[in-house]
């Protein structure tokens, strides 16, 4: 069914259920908005983005008000100019406009629509409530009610992708603001970190807790060895923090920005990557042959997958009776800072306690996870600091670099060398297709039966996908699973991850190995990622992701060469001694409530 | 099972599991104790497996949903201008000086609480005030004196 309305006296139909405001676009008249976000339901409590419609005395907000037969609209008229220009000085005169010490300056929804509409700061009186305190008690996320103009994004975000909730609306009337349980700090809130929040917030009222001062600090220190791991999707996001389009590649000029900028070696977190890889795959290879074969009840599964930090959290909260599920590998992130103390420290002939170790990401929980005390098992804290893409983008720009014009460079070696396995973690359903490139391999001696190595039924941005992989002419050391249908499943946003997770407490889980990323997307959109996200430009991100995977020529983890080297040298074998000191990690119960 | 445990089950076996129960629960407790404790908030969280947050935002949301303590007496002036006009100052102040708490505060020995609170519909009758559920109209300070006179020597 189809509904035909005119706008700005322009004919359009659209689809019964569509609101003005889509109905605008598909017609690409600019309506402005505040509260809407595509990844969120309709909330309709800003009112910037106010139409006449014909027939009706009061402006309506388009993006709440279903499109109608007949419908004639009027979306530019003296009425609704001055009109919204009243609603978003009211927004301003709530607001801290302080704009030029404000992190998301020039990144500001707020900011953007008070310049477009020309906002005069006078014509109401501000009503800025004084000295409110910024909340900096998570290693992740700082939250600054005075700039928050109570969207509730936020609240809608942490509800409707993420099923946590850690966010509310409290009180009412000029009361009103966004809080945690009992207005708790988020440090002690059950919070997992994800960052979607930040990426969903208009202004600055949600963001990142930054560490580049104590970066910058660390290189201008001679004493100290500056290294750095950067994550598979900081590469095909942070071109659009420096003025590049959506999904554009900037590996190479990463790696020489990062160079110019004084850091002493710049590596790759893909090579950990390919290491989670060898470890999580013999670990899932190993479940299976205890709970087929030895019968061992006291072994999970399914078995899912522990990359995620945002996800980790979540499962520490929401489903600690489960914690035995989760692969007990840490996170490239964490793998590449164990080595980083050790393993490389001790190849390079330098002493673990001048080395800083930094690792640029796609994410907010990394910062969280980094700082996990059980994260140092190098004998030191193993990452000393996790910046976000955004972060690194506005460290860029301090540093005077004109980055569109940066010549490519290559990662340093060692622990610079990867994979297309490795950089399409990246994306939701990149680390099972990784996996299953590799364990398929080590169990049959032949290569996936994919064309072209591309497992296409993991990609894509469906919230639950799942596939079934019969395995078939085994090596004789894993025959038991001769003819075993391994059953897998991709969950991303944690929405989806709280569906799977219901199966398994039902009982009712067929899979065997699930992988699980707390951000929609995965962590091209993940929440340290540029701003805005919405799936358009998740899709563009990944598209950049999977070229890149194409691009290398190497896409299996296990052929990685610095990977069979750091075996032969260091780490001896797979789920060996050292791995399980430096590699694998436990996890805790935390409060439900 | 703990008193509180029976108040939410009973409204869990009246209005089923789901968000619906939230209003019922937070009423009932409210009606027996006055007042919502963090804990009850946790509790009913795990009880209708929502977060504690949203428990908090809608008891937050509604004036006669108390999340601070508050004596088994509420005393509630109303603050608009009707009642404000026909001498509301002047009760208030009686009221502040017999009890010798201010607005919010409660008394030590928990028995009285003192709000303002908006319109209650009885502006021809200001200035009015509820205590609990029971309302008190053209009050003067002599009226008001009167009442809570009562309430101090006959209710416990």
């Amino acid at each position: 069914m189809s509904v035909n309305l005119k706008i700005d006296g322009i004919n359009v139909s659209v689809e019964k259920g569509s609101t003005i405001l889509d109905a605008a676009k598909k017609i690409n008249i600019k309506i402005p908005t505040l509260c809407h976000h595509e990844d969120l339901c309709v909330a309709g409590n800003c009112r910037v983005c106010i139409v006449e419609v014909e027939g009706k005395n009061k402006l309506e907000a388009s993006c709440a008000t279903p499109a109608e037969e007949g419908m004639i609209i009027k979306t530019n008229t003296p009425k609704i100019r001055n009109a919204r220009k009243d609603i978003i000085s009211l927004l301003v005169s709530e607001h801290n406009t302080q704009c030029t010490t404000c992190y998301r300056s020039t990144n500001c929804e707020l900011q953007a629509l008070s310049s477009e509409h020309n906002i005069d700061h006078e014509r109401f009186l501000s009503v800025l409530k004084p000295h409110t305190k910024i909340d900096k008690s998570s290693w992740s996320i700082e939250k600054d009610d005075s700039k928050c103009v109570r969207c509730q994004r936020c609240v809608r975000t942490c509800a409707e992708l993420q099923h946590v909730n850690a966010l509310t609306v409290s009180g009412k009337g000029k009361e009103m603001k966004i809080s945690t349980f009992l207005n708790l700090p988020f440090s002690d809130v059950v919070c997992t970190n994800c960052g979607q929040c930040i990426t969903h917030c208009p202004t600055g009222a949600l963001t990142e807790r930054r560490y580049f001062d104590e970066v910058w600090e660390a290189i201008g220190d001679p004493t100290k060895h500056v290294v750095v791991n950067t994550a598979p999707s900081v590469r095909v996001a942070l071109g659009e923090m420096l003025g590049m389009p959506v999904g554009t590649r900037v590996t190479g000029k990463m790696v020489t920005a990062l160079k110019k900028m004084g850091i002493d070696a710049v590596l790759d977190t893909d090579f950990t990557a390919d290491l989670t890889i060898i470890e999580e795959g013999h670990e899932l290879l190993t479940r299976l042959k205890s709970v087929l074969v030895d019968g061992d009840t006291s072994v999970k599964l399914p078995m899912m997958t522990s990359c995620s930090p945002g996800w980790v959290k979540f499962i520490e909260h929401m489903y600690p009776e489960y914690l035995g599920h989760l692969s007990s590998c840490k996170s490239p992130q964490q793998m590449f800072g164990a080595l980083t103390k050790t393993y490389y420290a001790e190849k390079n002939n330098i002493n673990p306690k001048d080395i800083v170790s930094i690792a640029i990401m796609p994410c907010a929980a990394k910062k969280f996870e980094a700082n996990r005390p059980e994260m140092r098992d190098s004998g030191y804290q193993d990452i000393d600091a996790g910046l976000t893409t955004r972060e690194l983008g506005h460290m860029i720009k301090q540093a005077g670099l004109n980055f569109a014009e940066l010549e490519d460079t290559k990662y340093d070696s060692f622990m610079g060398d990867s994979t297309g396995a490795a950089v399409i973690f990246g994306a939701t359903g990149g680390v099972m297709e990784a996996a299953l490139r590799t364990a398929y391999e080590v169990v049959t001696g032949r290569e996936v039966p994919f064309k072209n190595l591309n497992i296409l039924p993991v990609r894509g941005l469906e919230g639950i996908k799942e596939a079934t992989i019969k395995i078939e002419g085994c090596l004789p050391a894993w025959s038991f699973l001769e003819g075993a249908e391994l059953k897998i499943a991709v969950a991303h946003g944690l929405i989806n991850a709280r569906q799977i997770m219901d199966m398994i407490v039902a009982g009712e889980c067929p899979y065997h190995f699930i992988e699980v990323m707390a951000c929609p997307g995965g962590c091209i959109g993940g929440g340290g990622q540029p701003i805005p996200t919405n799936n358009e430009i998740r899709l563009k991100r990944i598209k950049a992701i999977y070229d890149e995977d194409e691009g290398m020529p190497i896409r299996k983890s296990h052929e990685n060469p610095e990977v069979t080297k750091i075996y032969a040298d260091f780490l001896e074998k797979p789920l060996g001694h050292t791995s399980h000191k430096l590699l694998h990690t436990k996890y805790r119960k935390r409060n439900r409530y | 099972m703990s008193e509180l445990k029976t108040v939410i089950s009973d409204q869990i076996k009246k209005h089923g599991k789901g968000r619906d129960a939230l209003m019922p629960i937070l009423q009932s407790i409210v009606e027996k104790n006055n007042y919502l404790t963090n804990e009850n908030m946790v509790e009913i969280a795990k009880e209708l497996d929502i977060s504690a947050a949203d428990v908090y935002g809608t008891a937050s949301f509604y004036s006669f949903l108390e999340t601070e303590e508050r004596g088994r007496y509420v005393i509630r002036i109303c603050k608009s201008i009707t009642c404000d006009m026909k001498g509301k100052g002047k009760v208030l102040r009686t009221i502040q000086d017999m009890l010798k708490i201010k607005i919010g505060e409660t008394t030590q020995n928990k028995k009285f609480s003192l709000l303002e609170t908006n319109c209650i519909g009885l502006c021809d009758q200001g200035p009015a005030m509820l205590i609990n559920d029971d309302f008190y109209n053209h009050l003067t300070p002599e009226k008001v004196r009167e009442v809570l006179v009562d309430y101090i020597r006959n209710k416990n």
